[in-house]
């Protein structure tokens, strides 16, 4: 066993846990189901999560690794109370079918939008190139963070 | 119980459209009712909850394609830190059933046994190590040591029927299988007419062959089932499943234990495809929990789904047409060698779906259909959206562009021409049902002339031959027309249960499956349109097998039909007791009565709401339960219609191809939530230019798939996808709930076929083998000099 300390969702951890445990487990194994697995390769995306800010494929790093890192999970993201913009983005925009992918790509586009406000569909396509879906052919996902977008820049521009 | 559904006052009686703002909840696209809870990543999928002591199954697959086992020593690995539980063909009775995960009984063989003393594929089971972590399970394989005696390996088709081929399948248990001597899981053929007189009688008969290969689903959830015992000593499987009816009484069976001693839950399901109807991975961790009393984990990673789990059944295609001169159809004739791979699932009824679904979009006073489905040493075919439609499709609507080149007719009017239509009946029906004959349908909707118009102006079909022929980049333009069915005739039955609650709400208990394909709110929007309330209104469970009443899950297209008229029946019986109900209050006449906006209306002005209603006939008045069940069947199955049109860019140096704009107009009916339906369509489209573009398994000389990962096997992403547009068509479809046919399957079989058609059109090199890869092109091109 080791022990993991970092920041996860805004909240200090510390966990011990297996040597040679991938952060994916480790998260699942703490509550934390929204991060998903779909290949355990790094070919999916499914298991993303936000590294110091930046999207990370999660089953194909060493836990040890995030120690002592932020890291923001689709639970951190936003929550049923307070659900984020872009999660709402993939609801209303009709992106969700069986929502086995939708978590990496909500935090694919979370990332993408720290970054670029205003996307065109080109930056969206790459944002969501490594997010394998089976189900939406991407067009609704790419719509929906058209309209994430979207929606952050009219509220902060009303703000 | 709720009689037959009440007359359509929507229905127009010819198949066209009734006026939209007739329907206040179907034909709208509200949030989907779970799409909230996914996004927030809270859907809990098999492995979101995860019970305590649970034991992990890994799988000792077989290297060898075909081989005897003549022992296994597992003396080390029962030593080994974690180990609780082995399996192997000799300590696991045989109990020969099918995977195939169909109704009862099965047309699939039962050729398929928990283990066998036989490996049949590389990848087939040969052991199993139930331990305490998975890491623990690995450890203790890598100590098993079996002894093989390798056989010759059967690597195509045309070895597997070839005279004096060893045999797949010799063990005297299975049943079911056609010609095990001949290594043929099925063979099938059906006629109309005579189709030798039908080409003589031709101006021009043209005879093709067409070989399309292995696909995947690839849901991005694995296969997974979760198992144990509950407190009265039941088994409990939480399986990612399409079929949770199906999965029960299989595991029954292969378990040898009585059906009410099961449970299984369908939770949320990360895409299905057909692959989750396969039951695969339930049977090991229920036996390693029978036998330890402990919970117990399998979850294939995605190399196990890749090799192990079910694949599209590959075949070869020969198909002949006779037709006049004007395009005039005569003749039409479909020769299909399939390749089920190591067992039979879905072998039978996969390759009648081949000739069924795709031979009768086109008319002609002759038919014939040939089919065999061969077993060979390579990954098992199955169920895959379209279900063997797209092979058919494959063969049909290419050789519909050699003819119309060769008589040089628009391919386009060469398919007006011939095509089936409203009030056309189909002319295969009787002759070739699902797996032997079937029941007589009529067309009874029918928009694929709006779809090709809208297609073809939406493509520009006007600048089809119009494109410069002389640069390195050519571009050309292709179409398709497509049809498919909405569940299976005569066989396919679901179930509703519905129960009014205190405010006014309602519980809705489905067998249906929603595996991503939005049934939860499909379902829950026919009944709110139904009973007069919103969507929030009904609270919507499906499925398990303890709780929900039956539905044969969810395939074939079945869902929105089948399962919905059911929950249409349920919704209408549930409204006339409540009706009833306050009439009984009011002491007046029912059918003075109008319910409407979650209330019950007098002439007279006086309301009560269904809170109201439902609080007086549970506490007060002539106490008892508002609720109703329905079950439905249908002898009928109407197909969608579609018609696909596609743009693309070939690069004549570098074989590159890029698909500019692809359009696909779809009549599924009254769509009854139409992002869904436009959803479904993409992912169609999606997954089908995987299938004609990218996706292929690459064997070595041994039959091992080199391929098995999505970094290796490419299914389209994001940067793949081109720009595509899917256009509903509204019909309306009078056996269907509130006008609604079918959608998730149709748009599969188109892309396969468009993409040779419209490379044809932009190179003039056909080809009839998919996936066309930029290398097939290449060389295609080098060797035209
Ligand atoms: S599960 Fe991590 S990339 Fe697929
Ligand atoms: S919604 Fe199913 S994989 Fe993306």
């Amino acid at each position: 066993m080791i022990q993991f300390e970092a920041t996860v969702n805004g909240r200090p951890v510390r966990w011990d846990i297996p040597a040679g445990e991938f952060l994916t487990e480790t998260l699942r194994s703490h509550g934390l189901i929204g991060t998903k697995r779909g290949c355990e390769s790094g070919d999916c995306g499914a298991c993303a999560v936000l590294l110091d800010g930046v999207e990370v494929n999660s089953c194909v790093l060493l836990a040890a690794q995030a120690s002592g890192h932020d890291i923001v999970t689709i639970e951190g993201i936003g929550d049923a109370r307070a659900p984020h913009p872009i999660q709402e983005a993939f609801v209303d925009a009709g992106a969700v079918q069986c929502g086995f992918c939708t978590p990496g790509m909500v935090v694919a586009t979370h990332a993408l939008l720290a970054d670029n406000a205003a996307p065109t569909r080109d930056d969206a396509r790459h944002a969501l190139a490594g997010h394998l879906c089976r189900c939406t052919g991407y067009v609704k996902c790419l719509d929906a963070v058209e309209l994430a977008a979207e929606r952050t820049a009219a509220a902060k521009g009303g703000a | 119980m709720a009689d037959e559904t009440t007359a359509n006052p929507w229905d127009t009686g010819d198949g066209s459209m009734p006026e939209y703002d007739r329907f206040n909840v179907v034909n709208k696209s509200p949030r989907r009712v779970d799409a909230l809870k996914l996004a927030l990543g809270k859907g809990t999928f098999t492995d979101d909850e995860v019970p305590a002591g649970m034991l992990h199954v890994k799988m000792l697959w077989s290297p060898h394609a075909h081989a005897r086992i003549v022992s296994i020593d597992t003396s080390e690995a029962e030593k080994m830190p974690g180990v609780q539980c082995i399996l192997h063909c000799n300590n696991v009775s045989r109990v020969p059933h099918t995977t195939a995960g169909q109704g009862f009984p099965e047309p699939s063989p039962w050729d398929a046994l928990c283990f066998d003393d036989k490996v049949r594929f590389v990848g087939d089971r040969v052991c199993a190590v139930a331990a305490e972590t998975e890491a623990d399970a690995l450890r203790a394989i890598a100590t098993i040591k079996v002894e093989y005696e390798v056989l010759p390996a059967i690597l195509t088709v045309e070895d597997a029927v070839a005279p004096g081929a060893v045999q797949i399948h010799e063990h005297p248990e299975p049943t079911g299988i056609s010609k095990p001597e001949q290594n043929l899981a099925c063979t099938l053929d059906a006629s109309v007419g005579d189709v030798e007189a039908g080409f003589a009688a031709s101006d021009l008969v043209i005879e093709r062959t067409y070989r399309i290969g292995y696909a995947q689903q690839s849901p991005i959830e694995p296969h997974i089932a979760i198992t144990w015992l509950d407190e009265d000593d039941r088994l409990t499987v939480r399986v990612a499943t399409q079929v949770p009816f199906h999965s029960r009484r299989i595991l029954a069976q292969v378990l040898e234990i009585p059906v009410a001693r099961i449970r299984v839950i369908k939770p949320r399901i990360g895409g299905g495809f057909g692959v989750k109807q396969e039951v695969l991975v339930e049977d090991v961790p229920a036996l390693v929990t029978l036998r330890t009393g402990r919970p117990a984990r399998w979850c294939l990673t995605r190399e196990e789904e890749l090799v192990s789990a079910r694949t599209r059944h590959p075949s070869k295609l020969t198909m002949k047409a006779g037709v006049m001169k004007d395009g005039t159809l005569q003749a039409l004739s479909m020769e299909v060698l399939g390749n089920s791979g190591a067992y039979g699932a879905h072998a039978l009824t996969v390759v009648s779906c081949t000739g069924g679904k795709a031979l009768p979009l086109y008319k002609a006073p002759n038919y014939r259909f040939d089919a065999r489905v061969a077993y060979t040493n390579l990954p098992v075919g199955g169920a895959f959206r379209g279900y063997g439609a797209p092979q058919g499709f494959y063969g049909v609507e290419i050789l519909m562009d050699e003819i119309a080149h060769e008589l040089g007719i628009d391919p386009i009017a060469l398919r007006e021409k011939n095509m089936i239509g409203s009030g056309d009946d189909n002319p295969l029906a009787v002759a070739l049902g699902e797996g032997g004959e079937g029941f007589p349908q009529r067309i009874r909707s029918c928009g694929l002339p709006e779809c090709i118009t809208i297609g073809r102006e939406a493509i520009g079909w006007e600048r089809r031959g119009s494109f410069d022929k002389t640069g390195t980049k050519r571009r050309g333009i292709g179409m398709v027309a497509l049809m498919q069915g909405s569940g299976i005739p005569g066989v396919d039955m679901a179930s509703a249960f519905l129960k009014l609650n205190d405010d006014g709400s309602l519980n809705l208990l489905v067998g249906a499956t929603d595996i991503g394909t939005g049934s939860d709110t499909i379902l829950s929007q026919i009944a709110a349109e139904e009973l007069g309330v919103q969507l929030e209104d009904i609270i919507i469970y499906s499925a398990d097998t303890d709780l929900t009443p039956f539905d044969t899950g969810a395939y074939a297209s079945s869902t929105t039909y089948i399962s919905g008229q059911s929950v249409k029946k349920a919704a209408a019986g549930v409204k006339r007791q409540i009706i009833a109900a306050a009439a009984e209050i009011w002491k007046c006449e029912a059918d003075e009565l109008v319910a409407a906006d979650k209330a019950v209306r007098h002439p007279d002005g006086r309301a009560l709401s269904y809170g109201d209603i439902c609080r007086s006939t549970l506490y007060h008045h002539n106490q008892h339960q508002i609720m109703d069940h329905a079950s439905h069947m249908s002898y009928e199955c109407p197909p969608p219609f579609a018609a696909h049109f596609c743009e693309v860019e070939v690069d004549v140096e570098t074989g590159e191809i890029k698909v500019l704009d692809y359009v696909a107009a779809v009549d599924c009916g009254v769509a009854i939530h139409p992002t869904a339906a436009e959803g479904q369509t993409e992912g169609g489209v999606q997954m089908g230019l995987g299938y004609a573009l990218t996706e292929r398994y690459c064997f070595d000389e041994k039959g091992a798939m080199q391929n098995a990962s999505f970094a290796d096997y490419k299914i389209f992403s994001a940067l793949d996808m081109p720009d595509m547009k899917a256009v509903l068509v509204p019909t309306y479809e009078p056996t269907g709930p509130f006008g609604a046919k079918s959608v998730s399957e149709i748009p599969i079989n188109g892309p396969a076929p468009l993409l040779s058609n419209a490379i044809f059109d932009a190179i003039g090199v056909r080809f009839r083998e998919a996936p066309i890869t930029p290398e097939m092109i290449w060389r295609a091109l080098r060797e035209r000099g």
